[in-house]
């Protein structure tokens, strides 16, 4: 099941979140920090799946962008890194030249 | 006249205008605002500006830009800031009529309400008007509101609406229904039962969309009800055909990824095979040939295939299939061992990880692979390659698999070098080909990791140095090697010690077989053991053990005793209480007891063997000999004062009588301890008579017996101390000794007084180990307070009945 999913920048700005299960707003800010630290913090040469608390984070980078999804033990995480992918392509095909910036 | 009106007209509008706010500024405006914020206090402040005009809006009930600022607020929120002001509007934008205010309210809804507020039952009703409403798109937002946030009272009063939504014809409302199907189901299970007939054609739907969230409420359905679960086995079928034509169907532009129809139901629909087909023959035998399809057929040069085949492969090993299709199932996972991308390969080590127990001989096949694994790059990989290294390693493959782990260990980082060296040490005791190559393995593990080597394993290996009797000065020679040159890995550094201490007589006489034999002179062997002492790197405990061995030494070497004694007289000015403790002893040693001090130094017995994952109490040794001089870690029972043992040795008195020790340190749960506390359970009342052992000036102190049911060489010895004068005795202290032979252990006593006109008793309980049969026999000693004088006496206890020891 689906935890989180976020967008959060280089710099640590969140772009987008989404809760699935009820989280302190002030722990979610703690959260996204320290996700987006674990996150940054990976080579290119390891894989694109992390062990954090009781969660399993998937991330992609795009360009500056990363965007992390929450799961916990049941999904299939290869499937999630496709669904990561698949959701861009729906942000860009609807609302076309999908950038970082204003 | 005219003038006057316009110019109040004029004054009129101009102070309605100047009351009025300016519109507040769109959502984009402030993104684009907070952006340009340079630090996290700028952002703050134009947060706060905003969210006070926001609220000033709100009191005026603004209709028009009520849409827009709920808007703002949302986004404010998720970056962090309070939003809950916000709760009631929401509200009210869903009870509007127009469907932007309807949108913005129920995604407020979604994100700032829940059931902690109890504001969000005023929803209810607006939610059950909007789900009869007749444009799709507002059944929609309510169909998903109640799906995201309903408590469990809202779920319980909608639920029929939604159930009725769920057997409608329109697929984009029939998809939504079942995802709120889902969240009422998780909230008020109860309910699980209403939605039953509506599923009975779910899966006949042509929609992905439909297709896909009746899978994931199935999915539910199943996952909480095991009769629903049964129920539902008979879709199997069903299940498989959608599959099939999944796989079979051309290409379909809408449900494309990558050359892959729709993998997301793919998954999902696995998914729930491997739910429907668990501890179930048939079930299984029905989905066998589609599963082999699947992994056989599916493309495998992208992620996506990657992402089907995986979850193929994790159903495979779930349900009862055939061991053909398991081996084919291990195969995949060992072809994505080989793959470029880290993720595949990642995913592919636990999949190992969690079916290595079941299918070893499957997975042994893929050793190599896994082994090649450990020099990956990626840290989760390592860990995992690690983990399955070890679950893989058995008695034909541990030479090659110990050369692959040693060589993994020495190049790994810190965090896993601990994890390693225990697994390595568990491995080795296991399987050791031989006793010189297992001694060679810690050798090796000692040096290269030899500080992040966990504590309990010093004493495990002594034990196992020990107990290779004919690898001793083989084992001792390369430990004084490996120190020479860097004594400041501390593990190393103990272990070393205590077998130079041990067999330092094996390394001067330069005894060794299995290598060339060095010439080491008593000196030098001094020498390093005192930088051990003196070094800076050393802890306490190294310390310890090094003084012990230096004393030991004592007894070994013949040419430099008076160096060994100033050493150990200097330590008795120690800071260090534990080192100074030790040295007075020893000189005391030196001084009063030196004919004793060669029965005491002497070599160690073997020890017996206790598995490593054994209790790890430490024996209670209160009371008895001290043990100090022939132990190598600090007693952890309190101080012992040093009275105690001189006393006790008193008892010695020259006989054959020697104060017998659990022999191991008590860090290693005393072998004998070991068998003697498991016992605890199976202690067998068996009509032992009773003695009185001591009777004299008023104290009488009587045994009881009892043997063990699996250990006939224990006997459990119960005292119990009464005292019939008319004043109590205080500071009551019982102590034992018994022959060579036997082994002794003194749990604490029940309290140190012994109330007067026999009210009460001191009861402690004796165990003795007995393995040759002999007959048994015991001094006591025995100090106590009474009528205000310190009393002692000691005694010999010879009348134990026959059937305690035989």
């Amino acid at each position: 099941m689906i935890k989180f999913f976020l967008m959060v920048n280089k710099q640590g700005q969140t772009r987008l979140s989404k809760y699935y299960e009820h989280v302190e707003i002030n722990k979610r800010t703690l959260l996204e920090t320290e996700v987006i630290k674990s996150c940054l913090s990976r080579s290119n040469e390891q894989c694109s799946f992390i062990e954090y608390k009781d969660f399993k984070l998937i991330y992609r980078q795009y360009a500056a962008l990363f965007i992390v999804v929450g799961v916990n033990d049941t999904e299939n995480e290869m499937a999630i890194y496709e669904f990561i992918h698949n959701f861009v392509e729906v942000l860009d095909d609807y609302f076309s030249r999908v950038v970082n910036h204003v | 006249m005219l003038l006057v009106e316009n110019k109040c007209e004029h004054l009129y509008l101009m102070s309605f205008y100047i009351q009025r706010m300016p519109a507040p500024i769109r959502l984009r405006e402030l993104i684009r605002t907070i952006r340009t914020a340079r630090t996290q206090a700028e952002e703050r402040e134009m947060i706060q500006k905003e969210c006070a005009a926001i609220r000033s809006s709100f009191r005026e009930e603004d209709n028009t830009y009520r849409c827009r600022n709920v808007a703002k607020l949302l986004y404010m929120h998720m970056l962090g800031y309070p939003a809950h002001f916000g709760q009631l509007e929401c509200l009210k934008l869903i009870a509007s009529q127009k469907f932007t205010d309807k949108r913005i309210g129920y995604l407020g809804a979604m994100l700032l309400l829940d059931e902690r507020q109890d504001v969000h039952l005023l929803m209810t009703n607006c939610i059950k008007n909007d789900l009869n409403h007749s444009t799709q798109y507002v059944q929609g937002l309510a169909l998903c509101t109640l799906g995201c946030m309903g408590s469990s009272e809202m779920c319980r009063d909608l639920a029929g609406e939604v159930e009725k939504l769920l057997k409608t014809s329109n697929s984009y409302l029939r998809k939504k229904a079942a995802l709120c199907a889902v969240h009422v189901i998780r909230k008020v299970p109860e309910l699980m039962e209403m939605f039953l007939p509506a599923t009975k054609n779910l899966l006949n739907e042509k929609n992905h969309g439909v297709l896909h969230t009746s899978v994931v409420l199935l999915t539910e359905m199943c996952e909480r009800s095991p009769d629903m679960l049964a129920h539902f086995r008979k879709l199997v079928p069903q299940l498989v055909r959608i599959l099939k034509n999944l796989i079979m169907s051309g290409y379909s532009p809408e449900h494309d990824v990558s050359g892959i129809s729709d993998p997301f139901l793919q998954v999902r629909i696995l998914r729930l095979l491997r739910i429907l087909g668990r501890n179930d023959d048939d079930s299984s035998e029905a989905m066998n040939d589609i599963l082999a399809q699947v992994a056989t057929n599916t493309e495998t040069s992208k992620n996506v295939g990657n992402a089907i085949l995986y979850e193929t492969v994790l159903t495979i090993m779930d349900i009862k299939s055939e061991s053909g299709l398991r081996v084919l199932a291990i195969n995949i996972l060992g072809r994505f061992l080989l793959n470029n991308d880290k993720n595949i390969r990642y995913v592919a080590l636990t999949s190992l990880l969690k079916t290595v127990q079941t299918d070893h001989n499957a997975v042994q096949r893929h050793r190599s692979t896994i082994v090649d694994c450990l020099k990956d790059l990626d840290v989760s990989i390592k860990r995992r390659a690690m983990e399955l290294s070890f679950a893989l390693v058995n008695g034909n493959n541990i030479r090659g698999m110990m050369k692959e782990l040693l060589y993994f260990l020495d190049s790994c980082e810190p965090e896993f070098k601990a994890d390693c060296a225990s697994g390595i040490f568990l491995a080795a005791e296991k399987y050791a080909p031989s006793k010189r190559w297992h001694i060679d393995t810690i050798m090796r593990v000692l040096t290269t990791a030899g500080s992040y080597v966990r504590d309990d394993a010093v004493p495990n290996l002594i034990q196992l140095i020990t107990n290779s009797v004919e690898m001793h000065a083989y084992t001792v020679q390369r430990l004084y090697k490996a120190i020479l040159g860097d004594y400041s890995q501390q593990p190393l550094v103990q272990v070393a010690a205590w077998c130079i201490g041990e067999y330092g007589d094996l390394l001067v006489s330069g005894q060794c077989e299995e290598e060339e034999p060095i010439q080491v002179t008593e000196d030098e062997v001094l020498d390093i053991l005192e930088s051990v002492l003196i070094s800076n790197m050393s802890t306490s405990v190294t310390r310890g053990y090094a003084l012990t061995a230096i004393m030991k030494l004592s007894t070994r070497f013949t040419c430099t005793v008076n160096r060994i004694k100033k050493v150990v007289s200097i330590y008795g000015s120690s800071i260090d209480v534990e080192l100074q403790q030790r040295a007075v002893e020893y000189n005391a040693l030196f001084k009063k007891y030196d004919h004793m001090r060669s029965a005491l130094l002497e070599r160690m017995p073997v020890m017996e063997k206790v598995t490593t994952n054994g209790p790890t109490e430490i024996v209670q040794t209160n009371g008895e000999t001290d043990p100090t001089p022939l132990e190598t870690k600090p007693p952890p029972s309190g101080p012992q004062p040093t009275s105690q043992a001189n006393d006790l040795l008193d008892l010695l008195g020259g006989n054959d009588i020697t104060p017998v020790i659990p022999t191991a340190p008590t860090s290693k749960p005393a072998s004998a301890g070991g068998e003697l506390l498991d016992l605890l359970g199976d202690i067998n009342l068996t009509g032992i008579p009773s003695i009185t052992a001591y009777s004299k000036n008023g104290l009488k102190i009587e045994f009881t017996f009892e043997r063990s049911n699996t250990n006939p060489s224990v006997t459990v010895i119960t005292i119990q101390a009464s005292n019939s004068t008319e004043l109590d005795m205080t500071d009551f202290v019982f102590q034992a000794a018994v022959p060579k032979t036997f082994q002794l252990q003194l749990l604490s006593p029940s309290s140190s007084i012994v109330p007067a006109f026999n009210t009460g008793t001191i009861t402690q309980v004796i165990k003795v180990l007995n393995p040759q049969k002999q007959q048994l026999r015991m001094r006591i000693k025995l100090t106590y307070n009474h009528k205000g004088s310190a009393m002692q006496d000691l005694a010999e206890v010879n009348n134990f009945p026959p059937q305690s020891w035989q």
